[in-house]
């Protein structure tokens, strides 16, 4: 199959896409049992116990604080949360389930019925979203071949197996992949805010899986949808999708049949491929789990939890904008992690020149600009930037004092951001001060001018051009530590001396 | 068949009088778990009550229990009382089969909480004890290990689920044992064994470490010869556990406290649906004079009615395989237990091959019954259907506890009956907890006591109490055993008794 061009599926055809994300939620114990969560890099079957290895007899123990976070998020995602809830049993084998059974909710999960809102063409479009359950993660498979025989086999790693983990299920209500993206982005953004996910797809805590169909425009119904795995990034989400849609609107106008299944996504190749038709689909025969009584969530208890919230993106981003008066891109920009707006917020608070706005301003454009673009040549994000907000802001009222130029300030940062020190530290250390001195400028300035009579010459006849050039002379000279609106009356008081 | 207690024979002495002689040092610990070790030499090569005898274990502890006592602290009145645990209950370092083939090798890494709090009050296990293929069955023959015999008669079963546990009680082989109960299993057994069994309130014992069969109803509970021994044995399981989100935090009275031997005023509702045909004349001539006998003793009888009872064991044999057919689905062949993967053509096959071969008949046809019940398309039909029948059982017995404090019936509709019997017929052997499941599915306790006996076999009255008054159904049968000897009567093994320093019993000493 050989992808052909966007424009005319499009027109012809709608895309329906629905997302079912798994997140697994930063809590120190895992669901059922004590075990530590943070399995990390960690040896093998090293964060284990009775229960999560499913000895016999053993029973599970409900982990509050996943409750609490689930809670959370649906409240976060605009859910009602039901005041009966309680979990169950999915049933099927598999080496990396322990207990031959998934502790999951079925008919009555946490949250249901919330919605979330992502930018579509300049406004806003409201996704829906059906539930929020909260279940245990699998352990993890390992799949081996002997070098001796040659022989495949796996091994079972369990340290991951009760994980509590988030499943977010959405209405069909995205139309585009692009949609899609946004959606993903929006929710792994809010989850990460509110300090229950990591949000890392690339590690496996964040995780996609998507109902996708496409139906002639105008009709009605649906179509017959195709449920795409292994996503592993933003891109990733967007990618297999178009390559779906366009898969199953070639499937169509060659006059075929989508076969409801289950396709993997292959990020090499682009491609995705059939893993598992719907014949082949287990019967889950999901009962509520005896173990554990039904989960009570008192009107107290989630008034309490709702207290807690932090700030969410949307508004921040709209508090931003008034607030400090950011532009719509700036504070998008600025909001999409919590992290990042913290370290703006942080930083502003220290920076002292100047009105609210334009200390704003400035912070702004040095974390979005060159901080950003460090950052991002480190492939670092802000949570690990040695430099601190107190640092940054240093830096910018050294420059808005006029003790540095706007040059050595992007050298003292990129030195500041390798090295570990802050970029006060630096500047004192060395002694780094811009020459401000009239008397050392005018000599330089002099010794420009003399050497340029050309420039010199076109400035008597008038072109004030001129005048820039002799300034990046003298900047050159100083090697940057002289500031161009110093300079300029200097140079211009000479030029003009020597006219007359 | 009355014996008269023997200080030779200290396995005949009643818990409650054995604390007594411990602490006045009539008798040592160590002496008295020896003397328990003989008598298990001596019989269960006939009754075949334990699977596994862990004699070096109980000397250990028995020793211990000494320096307790000789310290005369941190004493209760299970110190040094030799007791024994139904395999079904795990036991860290000891095999724990849970009589299954599966198991056979199964070393747990942790003991249950029921088997830490009799450590912790100074008794000691002697081993663990036979019983159906995970608490399946009701006659002991499902054990993959061989039936246990019914010490009053050889030719029949115990009873079951928990065969080895009421036998060894019967048999003298301990003071008193452990038992599960999910829809009879204690109190069947022990009304076919002349003892006494008690199903405890849902969430009034830990289940933490006892091997699931059905979790919404299993639970845990006592076995012992007297009343009184099984209030001693039940305060030292009872209690919250935070470990098990079903147990209760509902504080736990003094049992022992409440054997006041007055039962005036106590009114006994007589269930109309429990005296119907079917039963044994000679049952329900035993449970009518238990009636008159606790009528002279100041109780009073009023006629209820528990309507949906015939109910309750279609419900029960569709909630219980249904449970157990999740509780199993972990005997997979991937992380203890039997696997035969090394044989397999891929995953499916070893999955396959290993279950089949890992488990029983009864077992497999249970987990069978439960895949089917709760199979998409089905579950409303069975399981939701089971679950609002259970609704209306309990209905049942709320509206009946409006009217009385406990209700009588016979225990099981039956004495003993021959090994062999009914092993091909599942039908009939379900039928042998017609009267002890609706207790199961509402939740509530029972107790089976020694009511008397039929053509010389023994015959359990049940008494059903409310949702945590374990004592009040103690009291009325400790009132009971104050009046009538049927208790202290022992079953004659004197023929199958080896004598002593004959060939050492099969199983005993051994360990792993």
């Amino acid at each position: 199959m050989t992808a052909t061009t966007k424009a005319p599926a499009e027109t012809d055809y709608e895309i329906v896409i629905g997302l079912e994300v798994h997140t697994q939620l930063l809590t120190q114990s895992k669901m059922f049992c004590p075990c530590d969560a943070h399995y990390a890099d960690d040896a093998p079957n090293s964060h284990v116990c009775m229960v999560c290895m499913g000895m016999p007899g053993v029973l599970p123990v409900i982990n509050q604080r996943a409750v609490e976070y689930t809670i959370m998020t649906g409240l976060a995602l605009h859910c009602e949360i039901p005041e009966l809830s309680k979990f169950d049993r999915k049933n099927y084998f598999y080496p990396d389930l322990p207990k031959g059974y998934q502790i999951s909710q079925y008919d009555l999960p946490f949250c249901r019925n919330g919605w979330l809102e992502i930018p579509v063409d300049g406004s806003v479009k409201r996704i829906g979203i059906t539930r929020a359950h909260l279940e245990e993660d699998t352990g993890r498979l390992l799949h081996r071949t002997d070098p001796a025989t040659g022989e495949a086999y796996s091994l079972v790693d369990l340290n991951r197996a009760g994980i509590p983990l988030l499943e977010i299920v959405s209405e069909p209500d995205m139309r585009s992949p692009e949609e899609a993206r946004l959606y993903m982005q929006k929710l792994r953004s809010i989850l990460v805010y509110l300090g229950v996910s990591s949000g890392r797809m690339e590690e496996g805590s964040l995780r996609c899986d998507a109902n996708i169909s496409v139906r002639p425009r105008g009709q009605k119904e649906f179509g017959t949808k195709t449920e795409i795995k292994n996503m592993n990034s933003f891109r990733s989400v967007q990618r297999a999708l178009e390559y779906e849609a366009e898969r199953q609107i070639q499937v169509l106008r060659e006059g075929g049949r989508i076969v409801q299944e289950t396709r993997g996504w292959v990020e090499a190749k682009g491609v995705t491929v059939s893993q598992r038709t719907k014949e082949e689909a287990n019967d889950y025969r999901y009962f509520p789990e005896p173990d554990l009584p039904p989960v009570v969530l008192s009107r107290a208890w989630i008034d309490e939890i709702r207290a807690k919230m932090p700030e969410l993106p949307d508004a921040k981003r709209a508090r931003f904008m008034s607030e400090y008066g950011l532009s719509e891109y700036d504070a998008t920009v600025l909001t999409d992690e919590r992290a990042v707006a913290d370290y703006f917020e942080a930083t502003v608070r220290d920076v002292t020149k100047g009105d609210l706005a334009s200390r704003a301003k400035s912070a702004a454009n040095w974390i979005t600009g060159d901080l950003a673009r460090l950052l991002n040549a480190a492939g670092s994000d802000i949570t690990q930037c040695k430099i601190t907000p107190a640092g940054l802001a240093g830096l910018i009222n050294a420059l808005d004092s006029g003790t540095i130029s706007g040059k050595q300030a992007k050298d003292i940062l990129e030195r500041a951001f390798a090295s570990g020190d802050q970029p006060t530290e630096i500047i004192q250390r060395e002694g780094i001060a811009q020459v401000s001195d009239a008397g050392t400028l005018e000599a330089v300035a002099n010794q420009v001018i003399a050497a340029n009579p050309k420039a010199v010459e076109d400035y008597r006849k008038g072109k004030a051009a001129a005048v820039q050039f002799l300034i990046g002379q003298v900047m050159r000279q100083t090697k940057g530590s002289a500031k161009p609106d110093v300079i300029q009356p200097i140079l211009v008081r000479l030029l003009d001396a020597l006219k007359e | 068949m009355t014996t008269p207690t023997m200080t030779n024979e200290p396995w005949r002495w009643t818990i409650a009088e054995t604390a007594e002689k411990l602490r006045a040092k009539e008798i040592s610990a160590v002496e008295l778990t020896q003397a328990h070790l003989d008598r298990i030499r001596a019989v269960d090569g006939a009754v075949h009550a334990f699977l596994r005898v862990t004699a070096d274990e109980a000397l250990a502890e028995a020793k211990a229990a000494d320096e307790r006592l000789a310290r005369g602290q941190d004493l209760t009145p299970l110190t040094g009382i030799p007791l024994a645990l139904k395999d079904v209950l795990v036991t860290e370092g000891i095999t724990t089969t849970a009589g299954s083939r599966f198991l056979e090798h199964f070393v747990p890494p942790y003991s249950a909480t029921v088997v830490k709090r009799l450590r912790a009050a100074g008794a000691i296990s002697l081993g663990k004890l036979n019983m159906d293929e995970f608490a399946m069955g009701s006659s002991t023959e499902n054990s993959a290990y061989g039936p246990t015999h019914n010490p009053w008669d050889l030719d029949r079963v115990p009873g079951g689920s928990s065969g080895g546990s009421a036998a060894a009680v019967a048999a003298g082989e301990a003071m008193g044992t452990l038992g599960s109960d999910t829809g009879g299993s204690i109190r069947q057994p022990a009304a076919l064994t002349n003892t006494v069994g008690l199903k405890t309130t849902y969430g009034r014992v830990s289940r933490y470490g006892l091997i699931a069969f059905a979790s919404s109803l299993d639970q845990i509970g006592p076995f012992t010869r007297t009343a009184r021994d099984c209030a001693l044995l039940l305060q030292h399981i009872a209690g919250y556990d935070p470990n098990d989100s079903t147990s209760a935090d509902v504080s736990v009275p003094d049992y022992a406290a409440q054997l006041t031997g007055d039962i005036k005023g106590l009114k006994i509702g007589i269930p109309k649906e429990y005296f119907v045909e079917g039963t044994e004349p000679g049952v329900v001539k035993v449970v009518e004079e238990a009636i008159a006998t606790l009528k002279t003793l100041g109780a009073e009888f009023i006629d209820i009615s528990l309507p949906h009872t015939k109910y309750g064991l279609p419900a029960y044999y569709i909630i219980a395989p249904a449970e157990a057919s999740a509780n199993l689905a972990r005997y997979d062949g991937v992380k203890y237990g039997l696997s035969l993967r090394a044989e397999a053509a891929d995953l499916e096959d070893a999955y396959m091959r290993t279950r089949q071969a890992g488990f029983g008949p009864e077992v497999r046809r249970r987990i069978m019954l439960g895949t089917y019940a709760l199979s998409s398309g089905y579950y409303d039909a069975y399981y939701k259907r089971a679950e609002q029948v259970r609704t209306l059982i309990r209905r049942d017995f709320d509206a009946a506890f409006a009217q009385c404090d406990v209700i009588i019936s016979p225990t099981s509709p039956t004495v003993a009956f021959k090994l062999g019997a009914r092993v091909d017929d599942p039908y009939a052997m379900y039928l042998s907890d017609l009267f002890t499941i609706p207790a199961n599915l509402a939740g509530i306790c029972g107790v089976s006591f020694q009511g008397g006996f039929s053509e010389g076999l023994p015959v359990g009255v049940q008494l059903l109490g409310k949702p945590f008054d374990e004592g009040t159904i103690l009291r009325a049968a400790d009132a009971f055993q104050r009046v009538t000897d049927y208790h202290t009567r022992w079953p004659n093994l004197a023929a199958a008794a080896k004598p002593k320093g004959a060939t050492k019993a099969k199983k005993a000493g051994g360990k792993k």
